[in-house]
């Protein structure tokens, strides 16, 4: 009996358990070497060419001007785009869960279709939107009497275009989490505040908010985390430029390892990477704990 | 008066969020030239299928639409075994350590995936896999995400019914094969969804690991097209249309269990 079930353990979880730790963990774990090595081109032919080095590739980081840029950029990218998204999914959640609206599943359709379409091919349809002199938003913004912005090419205009493309792209995900949310909340909430008079922004301030708590901070977790690894928008749309203004640090890590055979130095950006996602998530577990007892 | 206000916004702010599709769809119909004017054309003036005939000739569009598809359903064949097995286990089956190992795996969803990349790279060309379907397939085998899913759906399942079926002479492969399996259908269509268009759509790992145009899919031959023709939005916009037609007609006939499947994503706690 015991042999049996020791049998069917090893034939029912093996082969997965077998394949996410060999092709996932022990990965990781290579990396972190690989990290701490000069693994580069030469390496690449014969693995014994590549020498430990200690933190060198950590501290080269630091003192690498374009791996700054990089960091900074991303940044800037997860602060704009992180909140916007979060709030434009929360408004449409809450138009979408309306009582007065019918053929809800209609504009929901329309909302999330960019969320299932290639990302590739979106990113390729919004260059073109974004052409300067051809482009439908220049166009549109035509009509408000807004002279016509060269939203790829201009340093400053790139990364709000990417954000107003990865917003439009991601923010149907995020709504339908929130719908979830708020359909989780107890409609005798609600009645009750009715009964007492309460208008629907007090009912939306001090039932509907901070009943989705939970829900906002998982949302804004996995946004975060999806955010930082910016990658494919700019990567087809501005290649990181204008003056490398919109260079992700997936892209930094992406030309290095992959372009240049630097894989050690690669490594270190990816693990900079993880570092900085693994603190995301941890200080927004915290708050959420901390709301829940406040 | 609300109501009339609200069915407007919503409606102009759908049309708006779709009008990226439309534009692509008509530019794809123009001839060279036809969308690079001003004001921008929301219908081709004269109807053409020529970009689909020079993506299809020409740029041999069709083997990486083949490569797109075949991975697609290889991946989420595969990877449907391997996780609905790991995940009727974690459910059901007793053993030493299961709620730890659960929790480990879980939590090293945090890990981003670029991570890994380097050195599964690295593996791959050892394995001589780089530029094959292996390439994709082995890395899509099982994934945590999958086995979570199955988990939480499989664990609902009455033990009753495991239980009686071993009375009766079956087998472990059998109560999985003859029970779990049908009963698990509906998730299994999530899962098969979230994989399919995964694969489909994904980008950063085709695109290091397949280097040969025979051997691209869609969105990585999609994005070296667009070094070459930046200048042709019409025939950017008719690869755009091939690329996104199979996820819109995938997801537009079994809507209801994606969504499903974000929402059970989404309550972990």
């Amino acid at each position: 009996m015991k042999t049996n079930q020791t049998k069917a353990l090893i034939l029912f979880l093996g082969p997965a358990l077998l394949a996410i730790f060999v092709f996932f963990f022990i990965p990781v774990v290579a990396a972190f070497v690989i990290s701490f090595t000069d693994f580069d081109i030469y390496s690449l032919g014969n693995f014994a060419n590549a020498r430990f080095i200690g933190f060198n590739n950590y501290v080269q980081l630091f003192e690498d001007p374009l791996f700054w840029t990089a960091l900074q950029n991303t940044f800037w990218f997860v602060i704009l785009a992180g909140p916007l998204s979060v709030t434009v999914s929360l408004f449409a959640a809450i138009l979408l869960n309306s009582k007065l609206i019918k053929y809800k599943g209609i504009f929901r359709l329309s909302y999330f279709m960019p969320v299932v379409t290639t990302l590739i091919a979106v990113a390729i349809v919004w260059r073109f939107i974004y052409h300067p002199r051809f482009g439908l938003l220049n166009y549109f913004l035509g009509f408000l009497h807004i002279n016509p912005v060269d939203w790829l090419g201009d340093p400053v205009w790139a990364m709000p275009a990417i954000v107003l493309m990865s917003v439009w792209k991601n923010f149907g995900y995020n709504m339908i989490i929130f719908i979830a949310g708020l359909n989780n909340i107890p409609t005798d909430l609600y009645e009750a505040a009715t009964i007492e008079g309460a208008s629907w922004w007090q009912q939306f301030r001090n039932i509907t908010l901070p009943m989705l708590v939970p829900t906002t901070i998982f949302i804004s977790i996995i946004t975060m985390i999806g955010y930082f690894q910016l990658f494919a928008e700019p990567y087809i749309m501005t290649q990181g430029g204008p003056l490398n203004k919109t260079l992700s640090i997936v892209q930094y890590m992406y030309q290095e390892g992959f372009r240049w055979w630097n894989m050690g130095y690669s490594a270190a950006i990816a693990f900079v990477l993880f570092f900085i996602i693994f603190i995301g998530t941890i200080i927004q577990t915290l708050i959420q704990k901390k709301l829940k007892h406040a | 008066m609300k109501k009339i206000f609200l069915y407007l916004f919503l409606s102009i702010t759908g049309v708006m969020t779709l009008s990226p599709f439309i534009w692509m769809l008509s530019a794809s119909f123009m001839a060279d030239g036809h969308a690079s004017v001003y004001p921008p054309r929301f219908f081709p003036d004269a109807f053409t299928m020529i970009q689909f005939q020079t993506l299809f000739t020409r740029l041999n569009a069709l083997s990486n639409f083949g490569n797109s598809l075949a991975l697609s359903l290889l991946v989420t064949f595969v990877s449907l075994i391997f996780n609905s097995m790991a995940g009727y286990a974690f459910a059901k089956f007793r053993f030493d350590g299961k709620e730890k190992l659960f929790s480990i795996l879980l939590s090293s969803m945090i890990i981003p995936a670029q991570v890994t990349m380097l050195p599964l790279f690295l593996m791959l060309k050892q394995m001589g896999f780089i530029n094959t379907y292996m390439a994709i397939v082995i890395p899509g085998l099982a994934n945590i995400f999958g086995i979570f899913m199955i988990r939480q759906y499989t664990i609902s399942i009455p033990d009753s019914l495991i239980e009686s079926a071993r009375i009766d002479g079956a087998t472990d492969f059998q109560i999985y094969y003859k029970i779990i399996l049908p009963l698990c259908t509906p998730i299994l269509v999530t899962l098969a969804m979230f994989t399919f268009l995964g694969t489909w759509n994904d980008f950063l790992w085709p695109l290091i690991v397949l280097t040969d145009n025979s051997m691209y899919t869609l969105p990585v031959s999609l994005a070296n097209l667009m070094g070459e023709h930046t200048k042709d939005p019409e025939l950017m916009m008719a690869g755009s249309v091939v690329t996104i037609i199979p996820v819109v007609v995938v997801f537009l006939a079994l809507q209801k269990y994606y969504i499903k499947g974000i929402m059970m994503g989404s309550v972990k706690e």
